[in-house]
């Protein structure tokens, strides 16, 4: 094993550029002779486009051009595509109205964009947009999922009671018949609050459009560069993809809504083409609060069957999710197979049965965030069973160590079409209970207590789904991509390489860790391996970084191209070393005769491959350079245990997070370092989510939350230092045993808070809090419940 | 346009500027320092965090023209050649930054909070803080960098 390869923390190549300012983030590039770009966008949720009117603006300093939708859509230009198709119950295919990129004939959301006003300068561009003169015809908006579904105001003529679908997973007969021989029913209904991603890189993008060989070249902040370059290249804009460069530099956050392909991206890239001018665009923060897809917005109604020892029988749930006012890329997939597929849990319950409807409301898009479909599934579960121990007076660590798919029942197939290759959440869960001292929080509670604390300890055990896959699979389950990934070894003469991934680094340290890999492979130290990403010229191709499938299914791509490359350079070796192939072995990166001292090192044979004098040239080309594309067996199931612990102020409402413990199960560890740092990540957007964060529109579907003063990010005076270890059990589907890490915290940990703040309020007889905890929610909780109690 | 003029990073620059032309503009596209990123627009993620005459500051919320004359320290300048600051080696060392966003404003504002209070607790490194956001790290390494940051930098 290489001193730099896998299981070695070594600190991270990206530091050095992004710690001196050197970093290249797309607000930080200039084209030469660019322009820049304002978006007028909707101040209305829902109107009728009567008429935009530019010649004011066009005629205002520095303008070099206006485009409305009409312009985009005399040029045919096609409208942003879904990635997924969900089908209803009834097999017909889902709702899909039309996106155009700038909108034609109705703006569907605050935020949706009208117009776009190129400039020589920003502000000259945005002093242009204040005189465009657009009538609106101010509609009633839909912005609750109920009054969407009323259907009194559709926000799409094509959908009718603005429904997207009605899809169903699991077996309705079999769980009814649960039901039916059950001892017990607890039942839960709750919201799984909208949230506003925030990476803190506002997205960006500049375009350009090179006359004499008809190329177009956008840098803009994505996760996934091919991606884009085949949604808007082949789908909205029709120019082929050798005509199409997409670059996604260093990019600054994503956590999923950096994903998808937004309109701006095709706006930018079309108008590059008219104005013959590159033209930069940078949204402002709170053009982010409004048009960045948020996540989550789920209300769901769920039943779970318990036969009198407490032993789970069936489940049963109902879930309405928000899509917002157009299908984003991932908005159909997120809310069905990323989220209901997961409804087994930890759990071995017999029956499951699923279904889910999604509305069109006057809001953003919702699409992929940070865990995806799996925080919203975990909160259900956990909350649900959390309050099956309280309501059957159980021990809710028994309850769920009772029901725990087994060690040996691995592979486990859940009656929702996941087959699990291997976990162990018994164990994950005995020691996040041991490293939270759980069996001693009633000491810690009294002695809060006597501070006029009061304290609570929940639990949340969870298993989650990464590295979508095989591409067949999620093919016949709707998806319209292949979910594979791809890389390129390039070995130098002198034996250092360039790996080209298609996965995309955008804070999770891939030039790091996948460089160790390549280490360990090779045995040459990591500072011999460069990592490139993000350049569609330089990457043959890729799917990008999402749904914590980078290590899981890139890594296991690059190790299959170090294999091509080992095998060749052992056919070298046996040339030159005058052995057969057979005998050749490669370890500590030295090829060796067995049995003989005569050996070569890998840079030698490196360099044999390009100076071939003495080379086996009819059998084999010169040179070192192998490709390689993965497509996973199955998804990978990283799983674990979070447990919190929260003091509230009873006066004030206000929720203290004073210890957060995680025992995660990511199969093999690469980095240590940068695994916990993902952990850290995750849970603190698993702690907003559940004290801090919640999206709010009024009914007319204004923003209330569009800026940091009233949507509360988490600090770092809200946080507590986490108590974070892996314990991996191997067995995953890939041949690196890896799991994936980037989701967990964020999965895990909201019912851990839930949880335990309703076990601190539980002497008071509170018995349910929604998330975000905010101080006013706890605080009327508390008074609701003592004018119960003195009624009672 | 008025001609402003001020110390960066030890050397004299002017540029032309526009009147409602924000430090942090100056900064970024007059002078190609890009080190210093913008965040938000309401002053609040402290990602634009430079040092003028020695004292942190969100370079959003002050206009190029009242910087005039001013001593500004960004990013850029705090390496000394290849040897990283004291303070950016220990955010390499501890994993303080993920995407390196808000990074440059965390390391500018982290040496103000260290040359007023030299030995903070982490109560105080995590207080401090209040003005600068992260989405990517949790906070977690980023005080145990401050901290280990500190505790170099006291030698
Ligand atoms: S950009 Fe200055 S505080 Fe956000
Ligand atoms: S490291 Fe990404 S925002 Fe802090």
């Amino acid at each position: 094993m290489s001193a730099t390869g896998i299981g070695a923390s070594i600190k991270r190549v990206e530091d050095l550029r992004f710690l001196t300012g050197n970093g290249h983030y797309t607000d930080d590039i200039n084209q030469l002779d660019q322009s820049h770009a304002w978006i007028l966008r909707s101040p209305h949720a829902h109107a009728k486009l009567n008429s935009v009117d530019t010649s004011k603006a066009a005629a205002a300093p520095g303008v070099i051009a206006i485009f409305t939708g009409a312009d985009m859509a005399a040029d045919g230009v096609g409208g942003i595509p879904c990635g997924w198709q969900i089908h209803n119950k009834d097999g017909s295919p889902m709702a899909e109205p039309g996106h155009p990129a700038l909108a034609v004939d109705k703006v569907r959301h605050v935020g949706d964009q009208v117009a776009i006003v190129i400039a020589e300068t920003r502000d000259q561009a945005r002093d242009a947009a204040e005189l465009i003169a657009v009538d609106y015809a101010v509609l009633p908006a839909a912005i609750d999922m109920d009054t969407a579904l009323s259907g009194a105001s559709l926000v799409h003529d094509d959908a009718p009671n603005n429904r997207c679908f009605d899809w169903e997973i699991g077996d309705r007969d079999a769980t009814e018949a649960a039901f039916a021989k059950a001892d017990h029913v607890v039942s839960i209904d709750l919201a799984n609050n909208r949230l506003i991603p925030n990476a803190m890189e506002p997205r960006a993008a500049i375009s350009e459009f090179d006359r004499s060989t008809g190329r177009y070249t956008l840098h803009t902040t994505t996760q996934n560069p091919h991606v884009i370059r085949l949604l808007m290249g082949a789908f909205v804009l029709q120019i082929p993809e050798h005509k199409l460069r997409i670059v996604a530099p260093d990019v600054g956050g994503g956590f999923g809504s950096k994903i998808f392909h937004y309109a701006e991206e095709a706006i930018l890239t079309w108008a590059a083409a008219k104005v013959h001018r590159p033209i930069k665009w940078t949204a402002e923060r709170s053009e982010s609060f409004m048009t960045d897809a948020h996540g989550r917005d789920h209300e769901t109604h769920a039943d779970l069957a318990l036969d009198k020892d407490g032993k789970f029988l069936g489940l049963r749930v109902a879930t309405k999710a928000n899509v917002g006012a157009y299908l984003s890329t991932f908005g159909s997939s997120v809310p069905t197979y990323l989220y209901a597929t997961l409804l087994a849990g930890v759990y071995a319950t017999p029956a499951i049965y699923a279904e889910v409807q999604t509305v069109f409301t006057n809001t953003v898009p919702v699409d992929a965030y940070r865990g995806a479909g799996r925080p919203e599934c975990t909160y259900l579960l956990e909350r649900l069973v959390t309050k099956a121990a309280r309501d059957l007076g159980m021990d809710p660590v028994e309850l769920r160590q009772k029901n725990m798919i087994q060690p040996d029942q691995y592979p486990y197939q859940t009656p929702v079409a996941l087959e699990y290759d291997c976990g162990d959440s018994p164990a994950t869960f005995a020691s996040a209970l041991k490293a939270s001292d759980y069996a001693g929080f009633e000491a810690r509670r009294g002695a809060a207590e006597k501070n006029g604390k009061l304290r609570g300890i929940g639990i949340s055990t969870y298993v989650e789904a990464c590295g979508i896959a095989p591409s067949a699979v999620a093919g016949a389950l709707g998806a319209r991509a292949g979910l594979y990934e791809s890389a390129q070894v390039r070995v130098h003469p002198t034996g250092s390489v360039t790996v080209y991934t298609g996965t995309h680094s955008h804070g999770q340290g891939h030039e790091t860790t996948f460089a160790q890999l390549v280490s360990e492979s090779f045995g040459i130290p990591a500072d011999l391996v460069e990592v490139s990403h993000g350049d569609t010229d330089q990457v043959q191709f890729g799917m990008g970084t999402y749904g914590s499938r980078s290590l899981a299914v890139g890594g296991p791509a690059i190790l299959k191209a170090c294999n091509k490359v080992i095998d060749k350079a052992k056919k070298i070796a046996a040339h030159i070393l005058e052995a057969d192939v057979s005998d050749i072995e490669f370890a500590d990166g030295k090829f060796t005769v067995v049995g003989t001292d005569k050996e070569m090192a890998f840079a030698e044979v490196s360099l044999a491959a390009y100076v071939p004098h003495n080379y086996p040239i009819e059998e084999i080309e010169p040179g070192l350079d192998e490709n390689a594309f993965y497509d996973p067996l199955n998804f990978s199931f990283p799983g674990g245990a979070h447990i919190c612990e929260v003091e509230v102020d009873p006066d004030t409402g206000h929720v203290e997070v004073i210890d957060f413990t995680a025992v995660d199960d990511v199969g093999r560890v690469v980095n240590p370092m940068i695994v916990e740092g993902q952990v850290h990540g995750g849970l603190a957007q698993g702690v907003g989510q559940a004290v801090l964060e919640g999206c709010v529109y009024d009914a007319d579907g204004q923003l209330l939350t569009g800026s940091y003063m009233d949507y509360t990010m988490p600090r770092a005076d809200d946080l507590p230092n986490f108590s974070v270890s892996t314990q991996g059990v191997m067995g995953a589907s890939n041949p690196l045993e890896v799991k994936g890490v980037g989701e967990v915290g964020a999965i895990g940990s909201p019912p851990a808070v839930i949880n335990a703040i309703i076990d601190a309020l539980s002497p008071l007889g509170v018995t349910d809090i929604s998330m975000p905890a905010t101080p006013n929610k706890v605080w009327q909780a508390i008074q609701a419940s003592s004018v119960r109690q003195a009624a009672e | 346009m008025p001609t402003v003029s001020m110390t960066v990073n030890g050397k004299s620059v002017s540029a032309e500027v526009e009147p409602r032309t924000l430090l942090v503009q100056y900064l970024r596209e007059h002078l190609g320092l890009t080190g210093t990123h913008v965040g938000c627009d309401t002053s609040q993620c402290g990602a634009c965090v430079v040092h003028v005459n020695g004292e942190s500051l969100k370079s959003c919320t002050m206009l190029a023209g009242q910087a005039e004359g001013a001593d500004v320290t960004t990013i850029e300048g705090l390496a000394n050649g290849d040897d990283l600051h004291p303070m950016q080696e220990a955010f390499r060392e501890n994993h303080g930054l993920q995407c390196g966003f808000c990074t440059p404003g965390m390391v500018m504002s982290a040496l103000d909070l260290v040359k007023q209070n030299p030995d903070p607790s982490e109560k105080e490194v995590r207080e401090w803080l209040e003005g600068n956001l992260c989405r990517c790290t949790g906070y977690h390494n980023i005080v145990k960098s401050i901290l280990a940051g500190a505790e170099a930098l006291r030698g």
